[in-house]
Formats: C-alpha cells, structure tokens, sequence
C-alpha cells in the first residue's frame, strides 16, 4: 500500500510540474491544483498509512491515526481554494485586460 | 494606571477624531482639543509627585521571557516634555482651526496630529527602551503623514518621504544602539540603564553603542550634516511645522541626549562627538538662515541652529552646561512655536512667505507685528526676553574649555553663531514688516481672526514672564527637570538677568552690536552666499545617492527577474531538483531507501482506485490543451483523492475536499466561459521533452521521498492531542479541537487569509463588465434555456435539506467528522447550486445578504471568542466547556470552541460565495450585452 501511495503522490507531482510549466495560464492553475493534491496528500501521510481508524476518540479503539497532520491538512485545502480561486480570477482578468491568456503577461501586439 | 494612558489616549483620539469629523469640520478641531485636555487630566494626578522630585513608574507585563514589560515612567525630564507636548500642542490645535481652509480635511488633520502627539508623549514617559524606539519610529510615520498633508503637491511628498527617509534611517541606528546598550546593562529599563553608567562607560561597545545611539538622535534632531531634511519638510502646513519644531519631532533628538545623559556622557568620546557636531550645526546653521528668503526657510535653519547649540551644551557635560541645554529647549519651544505661528498668519493673510516680496506690514498687520517681534528678540537672545537668559548661561559655558589648546575656537564660535542670530533675527523683522511698502502682494493684508493670535499672545506673554521673572516662573520646572538630567542634584545656579560685568555679558553684546552690523551690510554677503551655495547642496548630494540605490536596486532585480513566469518557474523546479539531487547524494552514510516499517498489504479495490487515479491524471496532461475535457478530469481526480482521504482514516479531510472541489470547478467553469477554450499548441517539441523530463524527474523524487518516509517508523507528538481532546478540549473529534482549540490560533490566521483572498478577488471583479462568446468552441450557439425548469425546482427543494445537512455537521463537528470548515463548505456548495440553476438575480432577490458583512462577522466571532478568554484571565483564545443535553441530538458537549467554529463557518460561507456570486454577476452581465468575437 505504501508503494502505491508513494506512486499516486509521485504522478501528481509530476502532473503538476508539467501543467505548472505551459505557456498559458488555464493549466498553469490546473497545475497549481495538482501540486496542492500532492503536497496534501504528502502531508497526510507523513503521519504513516492507517486504516479503519479515524483520530475519534472512543472507548473501543486501539490506535488512531495522527490528528495532526490532518488538522494541517485541512486547513490547507481550503487556503489552496482560496489560492486558485485568486489565481484563476487572477488570469482572468489579466486576459482581459491584455487580450491574450499568456503566462508572462505579454501585451497584444 | 493613568501613566500609560497619557500617551495611549492620543491614539485612541485619532480614531475618535476621524469619525467625528464626518459630522462637521469644527467637530474635528474640538474633539481634537477635548482629547488633549484629557491626556492632559491624566497627567494631573502626577504633577505633585513628579514635582518633588519622585520617579513614577508603572509597568505592564508584556513578554515576560525576554524581561520586557510595557513601562511608562514620570519624572521631571518626562515631566517637563509632556507639559511642553500637550500644552503647545493644545494651542497648535486651537491655531490650525483658523489656519486651515475649507479644502482642506479638518478630521485627517487632527487624526494625525493627535497621533503624533501620542508617539510624542510616549518618548517622553517610556520606561523601556525598546518601547520608546517604537514610539520613536511612530513619530517618524506620523511625521510623515502630516509633512504630506497635502498629498498632491509635490514638494510636500518629496519633503515627507525625505524625513522619513532620514529619520528612520536614524531609527534603524538607534534600534542597534538600543540592543547593544541593553546587552551591556542586561536590562532595558531606564531605571537600570541610567544606574549603570560607569559599567556602560567602561564596556568594549560602548563606543560602537555610543556611535549609533547618537546617529538616532542626530538625525532626529536635524544635526549636520543630516540636517537637509528639516528645511524640506517646510512643506508642511505652518501648524505642523510650529508644533515639529517647537515642543515635538527635533526636541526628541535632544530629549534622547538629556535622557540618556548620566549614562552615556563624560567620556572623551562624547565630548568629541556631541561637542563638534553640535559646533558646526549651531554655525553653519545659522549662517544659512540668515540668506534664507522663504519666512519658513529662516525659522528652519534657525531651528537647526538653537538644535546644535542645545546639542553643544550636552556634549560640554558639565552639571552646569546640562541645565543651561534643558533651559534653553524650554525657551526655544516657547519663542520658535510663536514665530512659526507669526509666520504662518502672514503667509495665511498675505499669500507670500518670500521674503522679496514681503515689506512694510507693520501698517497693515501692527498686533502680529508686535507678537513677532517679541518672540524674535527671544530669539536673538535680546535682554529681559527668555532667549537671553538660557543664551547668556550658553556663553559662559563655553568658557569651560578656554584654558584647553585652541580652546578660545569655542567661545569665539559661539559668539560668531550668536552674531547670525541677530542678523536673522533682524531680517526677520525689518524685512517684513518695515523696509517700504508691499506692492507686490498677491493678497490685500489684514490682521488675521482674533482668535487665531490667542495661541501667538499666550506664547509671546510666557517669553516675557520667563525672561523678567525667570525666578517665580521656570525655575521649579527647570530644577526638577535639570535634576533628572543629571540624576543627582542641581549645581548652584542664579536665574537673574543681571550677573554683573562678565564675559558672557562682553559675549552677549558682541553678539547683539555684530548682528547689527552684519545686518546693515548684507547685500555683498547675499551675492557670495549665492555662490556658495551650490557648493554645498546636501539636498542634491541626498537625491543623487537616492537616485543611486534606486538604480542599484532596480539592477538587481533585472538581473535576477526575467520577466517571464514559465522562465523562472523552470528555473526554480531545477534548482529544487538540483538540491535534492545534491542531498540525497552528498551524504557520507550510506541510507537504504526503503526503511525497517511494516507494510500494509495492497487490496484489489485500492488498487483499481489508484489505477484510476493515475490514469485520469495522466489524460488531464494529455488533454489539457482542450480545456473543458481536462478540467472534468481535473474533477475526477480531485474525487478519487477525496477517497484516499477516506481510506486512510481521515474524514474530515474526504469532507473537506470532496465540498472544496465542487466549488472549484464551478469556480473554474464561470472562468473558463470568458476564457479561450482551447490552448494553442506552442511549445514545441523539443520543450515539450524537456518539461515532460523535469516533471518525471520532480514526481520520481517525491514518490521515492514519500517511500523513504513512509517505510520509516517514527514518533509523534499525536499522544498529547489525542490523551487532551477530550479533558481539555471537550470533543472526541481530536482534529477538530486541534484546530478550533488547540491550535485556534492558527486558524484564526487561516480564516483571515481566506477572508483577504474572498476581498481580494472582490476588488479584481468589481465593475468588471465583459462580454460572453455567444458560442461555444465548436461554433455551437448556447442554450436558449439558461435555468432549465426541472433542474430549478430540484435544486430549490434540496436547499433546506442541504442547509439542513450543513447544520447538522457543524453542530457534531467537535465530537465527530464534521466542523466550520466543512459546514461551511456545505452551505456554500447548496447556495452555489441555487445559483447555479436558478440564476444569479433570482437567487440575490431571495437571499439578499451581503457576503462582506458575513464575513467579517465571522472574523468578529472568532476574534471576540479568543479575546473573551481574556475577560477571565486565560490567554487568548482559551476554551472552555461543559455538558447539556440537546433534544433529538442528545447529549452535547457545549464548549466556547463552537462559538469560534461558528465564526469559522460564517468565514467559509461568506468568502466562497463572496467569489462565486460576483464572477456569476459577471457571467449574468455578459449574457445581457453584445456578443464579442472570440479571442484565441
């Protein structure tokens, strides 16, 4: 199980990386999202892989799964919505005012 | 407890000042005035302790671990200056009433006079050190707002920035002084710093301490040679620059000399420094004013020239010489107040302040007249005016060094400074008010309101009292000032006007009969002057410097910054990979990658998961030029990790994200309508290779890091939160009492930041109006039916269900997955669906709620939930918690964590609605107005 989470975490930061680095800002936010992906579900399982047992507290479970790195994580997903929902506003209105959707802001000729 | 509020009530009455104003100009002016009598009430109850010699000090924990309390202390010095503060600052309050016009904002005036009254105030009564530099630097920034009052001319920015440029420089020195000086003493209070003198005299630093502590009060103070900033800053309307130059701003300079005087002086050291730099402001200064032609120019350098001179007699050191510098600040702010005022209401009823062409007023002006030239008398140091007295002590203090080598250089500079004050003095008068008739005057003048010389009269009476009856008015004041100068007690000294046939008297004569020569043959010396001038122009030397670092700056940044986001994001996504490349090879051990933890087995779901996982990925790059196919896998992907979340034992974050992506993709499908469908294909494919081999590079990293970790066992601080939730938190849900209790802080922080990026996205989108494609990419008109009938209703009668849902997850939140976050997250996505199939107009006429009111109420909630902690003595944001029993719901736990998680939720609701609600405006706008072509 370790493997395959190491693999998926793996292909979305590759993903990510990929998107990040086009010319034109629509991917470039998709790949802000994929990198957020990765870097949350890293973040989780930094507390180490556990099944069936969510940070709960009752009398009948054993262990639980580490609560901080999902406290963390929370957070961060909703920062990151706020993040691409200022990024994609962003680019919107940076095509608008300059008439092409270009990452580096070049003006229309 | 009223010590710390005589510098705190200032501030608190800018703020009240500011919304007074709105009512009416004068509202301003008066509530300005109320609250310097207030501050001044505060005072009171000190006098009489203060007065007899008595050292009040009252502290406010503040951060105990590093000994740093927030301390204010009273004693004569501290005395003194808040009377000079408050009291000169009330009459500048009465006088700028009259002086400003209608144009002009009465409540921004006052809002920031009294705020520099209050940074003022707190110089003079810190105890700590650390915070009389922060009060330092606050005057600096209030300074500068009031020096650019007048924010659309020029020179009043340029003069602004130039003071603040100059004095914080100053600041930024003295903040080091200040470290090392408490370094050598191990304290940062006053009280130990000012006991501790021989221990700070005899350390390695001192000199270095010494060095910048004086650079501070140099600046400050407009000494030589950064001196160029006081005359720039003329620009100022005259109240600011009377209340600047009188009793505030400069004085703290040298209130920064006196009050660290036992500590810091009687060493070579500081004879040298102060001594010189003192010497050559007092002359050159007051060479300067005397072929000023601006009125305000003069009083400017005259300013710098009475600075050095009380800059001169600190750096003398003698018990004697201290008591003549505290002597003369008294004297100074009295007459310097008045003529800036004088100068102020000829400029107001002449419209001049040139110098050229102003002549004969005394016709026209003869009350003003009469002012001004008792205040200027003062300033020359003519007898029976206050002037004389503290300028006569100055001249028999020079005395002191005349048996050193060369030692007569002082009192003959002295004496040749002292002959420049007569003659500017002099010009001051003669020129404007005698020497013919102003024909040339843009304005007919008159005597100004009655009112308006009443701050002008009680300052020009006070010059007189002071300089007849020296005895029975300054001498208590001066005393128990002068005493806490020097810590110790007062040297013999004889107030009188009379001291028989001495040197200084021979000094003061020379002065006053070789101003008026000077005077007399002064048109040779003008055409000189001009000549020199351009010699020494430290203005120009100041802008060029400026012009230099701005130059350097801009060359770093060229360097550095290439202009273009995919350059330098390639360049960064190599360098990360450089170092961790670096990392994992430039150890000497030698690491297995996989670690000793167990592993868990794979399943065959989990696995499919995973499949589709990377496959929808995968496509999501391989398509992503058709933009609306790769954000639907975009979707996909999103949901799928939304499960791994589930998988791994963690529901609020599948909640979390499975809420946050349906707003996403809506959020990213309103952008996508105005954006170009598709993206071209310009990379080529050589870059196509080289980003496809970063990306695999940059993934193979993290994947192997992630193994490595996960393969590795560890410790975690998890055991306290989980053995804590539920004692200390009060809920078992251990992630959600991290984050409403254990760590609320943080999360107060987090819903700010997205309250700020729900602000942000606001203001990009407001008044934006643009128009929609009126097809789609494949030349496909839209729909007809925007809100189609059944989708409608659907969505209308799963609203309350929904709200419902979210209400119910906010309330378990503390015990079971659930919570603000994702409650919150709920709510929005249900309204968003109203949005969605019913219209934006439809939906905004039922739910007319404004998102920026809720979302500061949510910040006030939360805020208000930690603050009230404070009421029962806890930190900030302590929870607290107890049981009730809810019908149907059943047992509760109610703790004061809800109250922060409902402020949580409003944060969340108001800011994702605050985003969508104004793009889908604009998207509803877009359908109203003329389809535009499309741009690729």
């Amino acid at each position: 199980m370790e493997l395959l989470v190491s693999i998926i975490i793996g292909v979305l930061t590759a993903c990510g990386v990929y998107l990040s680095l086009r010319g034109r800002t629509f991917p470039v936010v998709l790949g802000l999202t994929f990198l957020s992906y990765a870097v949350n579900l890293f973040l989780l399982v930094m507390g180490r892989l556990t099944i069936g047992n969510p940070p709960i507290i009752n009398d009948n479970a054993a262990n639980y799964a580490d609560p901080l790195p999902q406290a963390l994580v929370l957070t961060a997903i909703v920062i990151s919505f706020g993040m691409t929902a200022f990024v994609i506003i962003l680019s919107l209105k940076a095509f608008l005012e300059m008439g092409n959707d270009q990452v580096d802001g070049k003006h229309r000729p | 407890m009223s010590l710390s509020l005589i510098a705190l009530t200032p501030f608190l009455g800018a703020g009240f000042v500011a919304v007074i104003a709105q009512l009416g100009r004068l509202h301003a002016a008066w509530g300005a005035g109320l609250v310097a009598l207030i501050a001044l009430l505060f005072l009171l109850p000190h006098t009489a302790d203060a007065f007899s010699g008595k050292v009040l000090v009252h502290s406010i924990p503040w951060m105990p671990m590093l000994g740093m309390d927030f301390a204010f202390r009273l004693d004569g010095l501290g005395l003194l200056f808040t009377l000079l503060i408050l009291c000169i600052g009330l009459l500048i309050i009465l006088y700028a009433r009259y002086y400003l016009s209608d144009r002009d904002d009465m409540g921004r005036f006052y809002a920031y006079l009294l705020m520099f009254m209050g940074s003022m105030l707190g110089i003079a009564t810190s105890e700590n050190i650390i915070q009389l530099l922060i009060f330092w630097e606050l005057t600096s920034l209030s300074s500068f707002l009031l020096i650019s009052y007048w924010q659309t001319r020029h020179e009043s920015r340029s003069g602004a920035r130039m003071a603040l440029a100059v004095t914080g420089g100053g600041g930024l020195a003295l903040l080091g002084g200040f470290l090392l000086l408490g370094q050598i003493v191990g304290s940062y209070n006053l009280t130990d710093i000012l006991a501790s003198g021989d221990l700070i005299r005899s350390h390695d630093l001192y000199l270095p301490m010494l060095i910048l502590v004086l650079l501070g009060a140099f600046t400050k103070s407009a000494q030589f040679p950064f001196h160029f900033w006081l005359p720039n800053a003329m620009a100022a309307p005259t109240p600011v620059s009377a209340y600047l130059h009188s009793a505030t701003m400069v004085k703290a300079g040298v209130f920064l000399l006196a009050r660290l005087f036992p500590a810091l002086s009687g060493t070579s050291a500081w004879f040298w420094l102060v001594c010189f730099t003192g010497l050559v402001t007092l002359v050159v200064a007051a060479y300067i004013a005397m072929f000023k032609h601006d009125l305000k120019g003069l009083l400017a350098y005259s300013t710098i020239s009475h600075l050095g001179l009380i800059t001169l007699l600190f750096g003398i050191g003698t018990p004697m010489a201290a008591l003549a510098g505290v002597f003369h600040i008294i004297n100074h702010a009295i007459f310097k107040a008045s003529l800036f005022m004088a100068a102020g209401i000829i400029h107001h009823e002449t419209g001049t302040r040139d110098m050229r062409i102003l002549k004969g007023l005394w016709k026209y002006m003869p009350h003003t007249a009469l002012l001004a030239m008792v205040a200027a008398a003062s300033m020359a140091g003519v007898p029976l005016f206050n002037g004389f007295l503290s300028k006569e002590m100055f001249f028999a203090e020079t005395l002191f060094v005349i048996n050193l080598p060369w030692g007569w250089l002082l009192p003959a500079a002295a004496t040749l400074a002292g002959i420049f004050a007569v003659a500017y003095s002099l010009r001051f008068i003669h020129n404007v008010f005698f020497d013919g008739e102003p024909t040339e005057l843009p304005k007919q003048p008159h005597e100004p309101p009655r009112f308006m010389k009443v701050p002008v009269e009680i300052l020009v009476g006070l010059c007189l009292l002071v300089g007849i009856f020296p005895a029975f008015t300054v001498e208590p004041i001066l005393a128990v000032a002068a005493s806490s100068v020097l810590q110790g007690p007062v040297p013999e000294h004889d107030l009188a006007i009379w001291h028989g046939f001495n040197t200084a008297l021979f000094m003061s004569i020379t002065a006053l009969a070789g101003g008026v020569i000077l005077y007399l043959i002064r048109k040779p010396l003008f055409t000189l002057q001009e000549r020199l001038e351009r010699l020494f122009d430290f203005k120009a030397l100041y802008e060029f410097l400026l012009e230099k670092l701005l130059a350097f700056a801009s060359a770093v940044t060229h360097f550095l910054n290439t202009h273009s986001l995919q350059r330098m994001l390639f360049i960064f996504m190599l360098f990360v990979i450089a170092l961790g490349i670096f990392g994992a090879t430039a150890t000497d051990h030698d690491y297995d990658l996989t670690g000793e933890r167990g592993i868990l087995p794979v399943d065959g779901v989990s696995l499919l998961v995973a499949a589709v996982l990377v496959a929808a990925a995968i496509a999501t790059v391989v398509m992503h030029r058709q933009r609306l196919i790769s954000l639907v896998l975009l979707g996909a992907v999103g949901l799928v990790v939304s499960l791994i979340f589930v998988k791994f034992s963690a529901p609020d974050l599948a909640l979390t994200q499975l809420s946050v992506e349906v707003v996403t993709i809506v959020l990213m499908l309103l952008a996508l309508y105005f954006l170009p469908q598709q993206s071209p294909d310009e990379s080529g494919k050589w870059l196509r290779s080289r980003d496809a081999l970063i990306a695999t590079t940059a993934g193979g990293g993290a994947a192997l890091l992630a193994w490595a970790v996960l393969t590795r066992p560890y410790e975690s601080i998890a055991g306290y939160f989980l053995e804590n939730s539920l004692p200390e938190g009060g809920g078992t849900n251990v992630v959600n009492v991290i984050l409403v209790d254990f760590r609320g802080y943080d999360t107060l922080g987090e819903i700010t930041v997205l309250a700020l990026a729900g602000l942000g996205i606001y203001a990009l989108l407001e008044h934006l109006k643009i128009a929609g494609a009126s097809h789609d990419s494949e030349g496909r008109a839209w729909d007809e039916d925007l809100h189609p009938t059944i989708m409608a209703s659907f969505a209308r009668l799963l609203l309350p269900l929904a709200l419902l849902v979210s209400m119910f997850i906010l309330l378990r939140g503390h015990n079971l997955p659930g919570g603000g976050f994702i409650a919150g997250l709920v709510t929005a996505v249900a309204l968003v669906m109203q949005y969605l199939a019913n219209g934006v107009i439809w939906t905004q006429q039922r739910l007319p709620i404004n998102m920026h009111k809720v979302t500061g109420y949510g910040l006030m909630i939360a805020t208000c939930t930690g603050l009230a902690s404070w009421i029962f003595g806890h930190p900030f944001l302590t929870s607290t918690h107890s049981h009730i029993h809810w019908p149907v719901i059943g047992e509760f736990e109610l703790a004061s964590a809800m109250a922060f998680d409902l402020g949580v939720y409003l944060v969340v609701v108001g800011a994702t609605l605050l985003i969508l609600v104004y793009l889908g405006l604009v998207h509803h706008q877009s359908h109203q107005m003329k389809p535009r072509k499309r741009i690729r």
